[in-house]
C-alpha cells in the first residue's frame, strides 16, 4: 500500500511533467544562465579559477532545485490538489516519497544535461571517475532534497513561501554542497582522489539516511493542521 | 521549573558580571598574545551557550512535534533567540581577536565556518517564525529540529574543509590562573542564559494567555448579536 501510493504520486508528477515539460525547461535553462552568470564572474583572461568548475556545477544544481522544489508544489497549490493530496486516505509518508522521487527524476535528468556542459565549458576533467561522480551526485541531489521536499510542502501554504524555502533550505543543506564540491574537486584533478571522494560520498550517504529518515517521521505531523 | 531559577540565575548572572573583569584582569597574560587574549573569557563561554541554545531548541522542538505541547514550542523559541543573541557575541568578538591575531578579519576556518551556519540556521527559524504566517511555529519546529541534526555533518565537513582556530582542547589545557576565571565567566554566561530564558519564555506564556481572552471576548462579542 505504502509502495503504491508512493508510485502513484510519483507517476503522477512524471506524467503531468512529460506532458507539459514546464518545470525541466524553466529548469534547465535557468541552470543554463546561472552557469554562465558564473562564467563572467570566475573566468580571468580566458582562464577559469582552479577548481572553479566543480563550485558553479553545485551551485547550478542547488539552484535549480530550488526552482524545481518550488514548481512542483506552486502547481499543487494552483490548483488546489494539495489539499485532495492530504485528505486522501493513504499514508501521508508515503505521498511525501512519492514528490522526493517525482522531483529527484526531474533534477537527476537536468544534471545528465549540466554535467557534460560544465565539463565543455569550464574544460573540467569530470568525467574521470564516472561511477564516482554519479555516486556523489545521486547521493548530494537526494540529500538536498530530501530535506527540500519536506520545507517545500509545510512552505506551500505558508505566506512569502518563495523567498522563505532558499532561506530555510541553503544553510541545511550547506554540508551537502561541501561535500558534493570537494568530492567532486577530489575527482576532477589531474591526479583523481579516489579516498577524499569516497569520504565525502559515505558523509552523503549518512546525510541521506538521516535526513530521509527525519523527513519521513516529521512529514505526518508537519502536514496536519 | 524556569521561573522559580529566574529570580537566581538574575542575581548570579549580575553579580557574575560585576566580578568576573576583575578575575579577568587578575588572570596571567598569555605569552604571545597579550592583551586580546582577555576577550577568550567573553567569547568562549558565548560560544558554548549558542551551542546549548541550538541543542535546547532542537530538542524542545522535537518534543512540540511529538506531543503538540505548545509549552515546548515557546520554550524552542526563546531558546533560538538567545542562539541567535550569543551567536552575535561570538560571531562579534571573534573578528575582534582573528585580526590582532591572526592578522585578517575573517578567516574561512572550520569552527568560524560552523559557527556562522549554526547561527545562519536558527536565523532562519526566527525569519520563519516571524513572516511564515500562520502555522508558522510547525514549519519552524522542523527548521529547529533539522538545524540540531545538522550540526554533526557541518561540523564534520567543515572540519575536513578547513582548520585554523585553535582548537577546544586549549580548553583543559589553560594554565591555572586562567582557568578559575574562564570558568566563571562560563557559569555567568550559563546564568545569563537561564534567566534570558525563563524570561523569554514567560514572555511567550503570557502572550498565548492574552491571545485566549482575546479570542474569549471576540466569541461573546459574537454570541451577543
Amino acid at each position: 500500500m505504502f509502495a503504491r501510493t508512493a508510485w502513484l504520486v510519483f507517476r503522477k508528477d512524471v506524467t503531468v511533467e512529460v506532458r507539459s515539460r514546464e518545470t525541466i525547461a524553466t529548469t534547465l535553462f535557468f541552470a543554463l544562465s546561472a552557469v554562465l552568470v558564473f562564467a563572467f564572474a570566475l573566468v580571468k583572461e580566458g582562464r577559469v579559477v582552479a577548481d572553479a568548475a566543480a563550485g558553479i556545477l553545485w551551485i547550478a544544481i542547488a539552484f535549480s532545485a530550488t526552482l524545481a522544489l518550488g514548481r512542483t508544489f506552486e502547481r499543487e497549490r494552483y490548483g488546489d490538489t494539495l489539499r485532495a493530496l492530504m485528505l486522501a486516505p493513504a499514508d501521508r509518508p508515503a505521498i511525501y516519497v512519492g514528490k522526493l522521487a517525482g522531483v529527484f527524476a526531474l533534477v537527476v535528468a537536468a544534471e545528465m544535461a549540466l554535467v557534460p556542459l560544465v565539463a565543455f565549458l569550464f574544460g573540467a576533467a569530470l568525467l574521470q571517475r564516472p561511477v564516482l561522480l554519479t555516486g556523489l551526485l545521486l547521493a548530494g541531489t537526494l540529500g538536498f532534497l530530501a530535506v527540500g521536499t519536506l520545507f517545500a510542502a509545510m512552505l506551500a501554504r505558508a505566506r512569502s513561501r518563495d523567498v522563505l524555502l532558499p532561506v530555510l533550505l541553503y544553510p541545511v543543506t550547506i554540508p551537502v554542497i561541501i561535500a558534493g564540491v570537494r568530492g567532486t574537486v577530489a575527482l576532477a584533478s589531474p591526479a583523481p582522489d579516489e579516498a577524499m571522494a569516497l569520504f565525502w560520498l559515505t558523509l552523503l550517504l549518512f546525510f541521506d539516511v538521516v535526513f530521509v529518515t527525519l523527513a519521513l517521521w516529521t512529514f505526518e505531523p508537519l502536514m496536519t493542521d | 521549573m524556569l521561573q522559580r531559577v529566574f529570580p537566581v540565575a538574575l542575581i548570579l548572572a549580575v553579580a557574575g558580571f560585576v566580578v568576573a573583569p576583575f578575575l579577568i584582569a587578575g588572570a596571567p597574560y598569555e605569552s604571545t598574545m597579550g592583551l586580546v587574549q582577555k576577550i577568550f573569557y567573553y567569547h568562549a563561554p558565548s560560544g558554548m551557550m549558542m551551542f546549548l541554545g541550538a541543542f535546547v531548541s532542537g530538542t524542545a522542538s522535537a518534543i512540540y512535534l511529538m506531543k503538540g505541547r505548545p509549552g515546548a514550542d515557546r520554550l524552542a523559541a526563546g531558546a533560538a533567540e538567545l542562539t541567535v543573541l550569543f551567536g552575535l557575541i561570538v560571531l562579534t568578538t571573534g573578528p575582534l581577536w582573528a585580526r590582532k591575531a591572526w592578522g585578517v578579519w575573517w578567516q574561512w576556518d572550520a569552527r568560524l565556518t560552523s559557527s556562522l551556519l549554526v547561527w545562519l540556521m536558527f536565523t532562519s527559524y526566527l525569519l520563519v517564525r516571524k513572516y511564515g504566517g500562520p502555522g508558522s511555529d510547525k514549519l519552524a519546529a522542523a527548521v529547529a529540529l533539522f538545524g540540531m541534526a545538522n550540526v554533526p555533518f557541518v561540523y564534520i565537513s567543515v572540519n575536513v574543509w578547513r582548520t585554523l582556530h585553535p582548537k577546544t582542547t586549549v580548553i583543559p589545557s589553560l594554565v591555572p590562573g586562567m582557568r578559575g576565571p574562564f570558568w566563571f565567566a562560563t557559569a555567568t554566561f550559563l546564568c545569563l542564559f537561564l534567566a534570558l530564558l525563563a524570561v523569554r519564555v514567560r514572555l511567550g506564556e503570557r502572550q498565548a494567555q492574552l491571545d485566549d481572552l482575546y479570542r474569549a471576548v471576540d466569541d461573546d462579542a459574537l454570541e451577543e448579536e
